[in-house]
């Protein structure tokens, strides 16, 4: 990256490299590329989507072929699918709308490529509810701020720079407090605020975050102290899952102290059977706060659009993913309905991945791939259609990992790829009159 | 081409046609005056007999936007019962169901339009858009079919909007501040809710009264009333400040909902779903009626306009802007699970289901309350009929609640089985009220489009917008409402015997009134430094609702007389 104050031309971008959705994001790309309030993940998002060409050809089993001939192709293959399964789902909401609409069509099966993280939130959600917030909220308010099993900044850089670190705020409250409990590398992303890739959690004044570490398993057995602590419970043990008792309870004291508490985590972290009691159990600390102050919680996103996949297909079928369409009535499952199970039972596959180049799971029925024109597939699906990549080839709507905003994704080359929805679009239309209806 | 409508009997009271038998022409969507006899009819609809109105219009209706979303995905088990139990279902449920209803609280955008137009309902109303989740709102609306749709803005509980108040900026600001709002937000009302307590909340407080102040801004709820009101009145927006009152749902809440009548100094003011906002403590359960003080003060005051927010028995879903109170109420959820958000420095959001139970004390005590304010209240041009979908119940329970208000025996026969300690508290059966045809066209059609200010919907005078609706006059005022024989949406014949013919798409209404340009450069500032997003996204534009080919936008001018 060279110093972008060289440029000449800018692009205001909106970065959909992670769920911070930053908007403030300003791009250059002569004679290099060059992002102004850049981060690791969109650097290398940009970096991937100029390095991909603006013109590719559609690939008929691993031979060129002309966009008209792949969109027959594909509209064949689904023609004759009785359960195709839909997966990967890396786009924005104008392109969900296309694919909700084509799956109702063929009575497809929906699973984005997150699903295994994100179902873990939305049972949780499903179950008890939550008490949540979001980042503007975070940015004047968190005056303590718990991550629980996640050093964030792998997954979203900017969240210290833009949430925490931020001078103005609306209510002169001091920097947040920080602790990361049973975080896996707590601020071991390069910040780019401070140079120090050691303590990069580290406030720009100096003062380090608190880090309790534990291992990702124990982390149910933590939290469930912590749920005793606040319901003013002593557990007789000196230590729980290897942390001091009192470790713990003064964590909970600090908790209660807090003005506004935020709680963070990932589900995409908690890699371990029903996460989702772990995640109660974190809503469960929230809503006990919020008995006497005020707590919230912060659910991150997992990427590749899941936030928006799963609000448009909310408003369409009803449900989030994993769902399906059966004789054109959606049905809802997130067991069932998973790309894993449902390889072994799908007469076709329609991967999508618009945002970055994620190659579709190997498996024998017929493959249609949609993705990033950068994609290097290995196995030869029967039919693979270059798309423009939502926010740099063609304008998009995205959701931010807070569901509240939706931001416009901007149009930053001229570019022949085809958009998502226009493809989906040209297949739906070749479909026989009321297949399957 | 010119369609004709012939010999209907005409209930449009804004030209008060009450019954008159007459005939409507159409030309190019529009009605128009009788054609040259040289001009050739395309098509004639023969309606003698039937009852002939314009499209009705839902001014409060949650169709779109995240706290609906959320309460889509928070209930799955929800919409599985109800797609099972659809499929059984031939006769209309006892207490509210009709055949096409599938009394569902979280209809897709898609079923939300075609249930609306197969009741005859042309346009609906989202009364919630907080203005950094007006995008997601747009988008659901932009994905319901049939109808067209428009909402309000909240304000009021937004920290740019307190801060302007605390800081004592003129009123001017708040004028510019509130009107950039509208055209950001394509939004054609303003709305507030809980004035001043969603933020509160945010600030720990748990209940503010009308004259209590919001701990860090010193700002009452009566002071955002005044300023609102009067700048939504100076902007010359025909929808009056849409109100949902402090304190929604407590007992003796109906206090406060008196006091905040006087809030706007005479201004026009309207309270929206007033039956969660009537309730006296009287009794043994400390829970009471007050209708009867909330319909005297309604008829005296001449400013106020209310909608009731009636409830009506079954599972359903409140989706509220009112975190504070949601917050509080999240103990009766049933099932026993809540979503709250705070919201952006913005708004806030609480999502509790809800099953109002008819031998529950509270629940059926509820029922008679929005009833009896339904027959207590005068004037029909100031009271609208509104179950606050899906807070009260869903939409598509319209035509069993007309039947209530039409139907006097019918409401006496549903009131003897409620529970009886209820009953007793109610004077329902003393109210002898039936509600006419023309009453309910006003309620529904010409009283709704002249408070929001849709000028050529809501009659069928030359000139007006070609959404009508016709129905077979029948004594079960429910299978009458819940079916009609005819939908024409701008001329063209949409639905026919309740089942859609043709799907269309509606336009989105707002309202753009004038302000000055500058006031964005302290918002700009306000953003970089406190928003976590820019300025020029929070806007949406015009383009974005057309850009799918469905949507449009409409302005109204709505400059004052």
């Amino acid at each position: 990256m060279n110093n972008p104050n060289h440029n000449a031309t800018l692009l205001n971008a909106t970065c959909p490299a992670c769920g911070l959705l930053c908007d403030d994001v300003k791009l250059g790309t002569s004679p290099a590329l060059t992002l102004q309030n850049g981060c690791t993940k969109g650097i290398a998002f940009f970096e991937q989507a100029y390095k991909s060409p603006v013109q590719a050809s559609p690939m008929l089993h691993g031979k060129p072929a002309d966009l008209d001939s792949a969109i027959h192709a594909a509209a064949e293959i689904l023609s004759r699918s009785k359960r195709p399964l839909f997966a990967g789902l890396g786009t924005e909401v104008l392109g969900m709308r296309s694919i909700s609409s084509l799956a109702k069509r063929t009575d497809a099966t929906l699973d984005h490529l997150h699903s295994n993280a994100t179902v873990h939130n939305t049972r949780t959600m499903q179950h008890g509810g939550w008490l949540t917030t979001t980042l503007a909220e975070v940015k004047n308010r968190a005056d303590v701020i718990l991550a629980i099993g996640t050093g964030i900044t792998d997954s979203h850089p900017r969240f210290f720079e833009k949430l925490v670190w931020n001078a103005d705020n609306l209510f002169d409250k001091p920097t947040p407090e920080v602790i990361f409990l049973g975080a896996q590398n707590p601020g071991t992303q390069s910040l780019g605020a401070q140079d120090n890739p050691d303590h990069t959690a580290t406030a720009p004044d100096g003062t380090e975050p608190t880090i309790i570490p534990a291992a990702i398993t124990q982390l149910p057995e933590i939290i469930n102290a912590l749920n005793a602590l606040l319901n003013g419970k002593k557990p007789a043990a000196g230590h729980i899952a290897g942390i001091a008792t009192n470790t713990l309870a003064a964590l909970a004291d600090k908790l209660k102290a807090a003005k506004y508490a935020v709680i963070v985590w990932s589900a995409s972290a908690l890699k371990y059977p029903h996460a989702e009691l772990t995640i109660q159990s974190i809503t469960q600390l929230v809503n006990k706060l919020n008995e006497s102050s005020r707590a919230a919680g912060l659910p991150l996103n997992s990427g590749d659009g899941d936030t928006s996949v799963n609000n448009v297909s909310t408003w369409l079928s009803g449900y989030p993913t994993r769902n399906r369409f059966n004789h054109g009535v959606p049905e809802y499952d997130t067991y069932h309905y998973s790309t894993e199970k449902q390889l072994q039972e799908c007469d076709a596959l329609l991967w999508v991945s618009t945002f970055n180049p994620h190659l579709p799971p190997e498996t024998k029925a017929p493959v249609i791939v949609i993705g990033h024109p950068g994609t290097s597939l290995g196995a030869t699906p029967d039919v693979f259609i270059p798309a423009g990549i939502p926010g740099v080839d063609h304008a998009g709507q995205m959701f931010r990992m807070d569901s509240s905003i939706t931001l416009p994704l901007k149009k930053l080359r001229d570019s022949s790829l085809p958009s998502l929805s226009e493809v989906l679009g040209k297949i739906e239309a070749l479909l026989p009159a009321g297949v399957k209806a | 081409m010119i369609t004709l409508l012939k010999n209907g009997r005409i209930y449009d009271p804004a030209h008060h046609k009450n019954g008159v038998v007459e005939d409507i022409y159409i030309r190019d969507g529009r009605i128009t005056g009788k054609p040259a006899a040289s001009e050739k009819i395309g098509q004639t609809f023969d309606l003698s007999g039937k009852v002939v109105m314009a499209g009705a219009i839902d001014m409060h209706s949650h169709i779109g936007g995240g706290k609906v979303n959320i309460a889509r995905m928070m209930l799955p088990e929800y919409q599985q019962k109800q797609a099972q139990e659809i499929k059984g279902l031939s006769e209309p449920e006892a207490h509210i169901c009709t055949p096409h209803c599938s009394h569902h609280a979280t209809p897709t955008a898609t079923d939300t339009g075609f249930r609306y137009i197969e009741m005859g309902y042309t346009a609906a109303f989202e009364p919630a858009i907080s203005p950094v989740n007006a995008r997601q709102a747009h988008l659901e609306m932009g994905d319901t079919p049939m109808i067209d749709k428009g909402g309000y803005a909240m304000l009021g509980n937004d920290d740019y909007f307190l801060r302007m108040l605390a800081a004592k900026k003129d009123q001017k600001a708040i004028n510019d501040y509130v009107a950039w709002i509208l055209h950001a937000t394509q939004a054609i009302g303003i709305k507030v809710v809980n004035p001043g307590g969603i933020n509160a909340f945010k600030f720990n407080q748990r209940r503010l009264d009308l004259d209590e102040n919001n701990v860090h801004y010193q700002v009452s709820p009566r002071e955002i009333l005044q300023t609102l009101s009067r700048a939504v009145h100076e902007l010359g927006i025909a929808k009056p400040l849409h109100v949902h009152c402090n304190n929604l749902g407590a007992a003796g809440n109906f206090a406060t909902t008196l006091d905040t009548m006087s809030a706007s100094s005479g201004l026009p003011m309207h309270l929206t779903h007033i039956q969660f906002h009537s309730y006296g403590t009287e009794g043994d359960k400390k829970f009471s009626s007050a209708a009867a003080q909330i319909a005297e003060a309604l008829n005296k005051n001449k400013h106020i306009t209310a909608d009731v927010g009636q409830i009506l028995f079954g599972q359903t879903v409140t989706a509220s802007g009112d975190s504070m109170m949601q917050h509080l109420n999240a103990r009766h959820a049933n099932p026993k699970k809540s979503v709250i958000m705070d919201i952006e420095c913005d708004a806030g959001c609480g999502v509790l289901p809800f099953k109002y139970r008819d031998q529950n004390y509270v629940n059926a005590l509820q029922w008679a309350i929005g009833l009896e304010l339904f027959l207590s209240v005068e004037d029909p041009w100031r009271i609208f009929l509104t179950t606050d979908h899906p807070n009260g119940a869903p939409f598509t329970s319209y035509p069993h609640l007309i039947r209530l208000l039409m139907d006097k025996t019918f409401r006496n026969d549903a009131f003897s089985k409620l529970n009886l300690d209820a009953q007793a508290m109610s004077n329902l059966t003393s109210l002898d009220r039936e509600y006419s045809l023309y009453e309910i066209a006003i309620m529904t059609r010409a009283g709704a489009g002249k408070l929001i200010g849709l000028n050529d919907r809501g009659h069928l005078g030359a000139g007006a917008a070609a959404d009508i609706t016709v129905y077979t006059d029948q004594p079960d005022r429910e299978a009458m409402f819940a079916k009609p024989d005819y939908v024409f949406k701008n001329g063209e014949l949409v639905v026919k015997n309740g089942s859609v013919v043709k799907v269309v798409w509606g336009v989105t209404h707002t309202a753009k009134p004038a302000f000055d340009m500058g006031v964005e450069k302290d918002l700009k500032d306000y953003f970089d430094r406190y928003q976590t997003m820019q300025l020029d996204n929070f806007k949406i534009s015009d383009d974005e609702i057309a850009s799918d080919g469905h949507g449009q936008v409409v302005v109204h001018h709505n400059s004052k007389e």
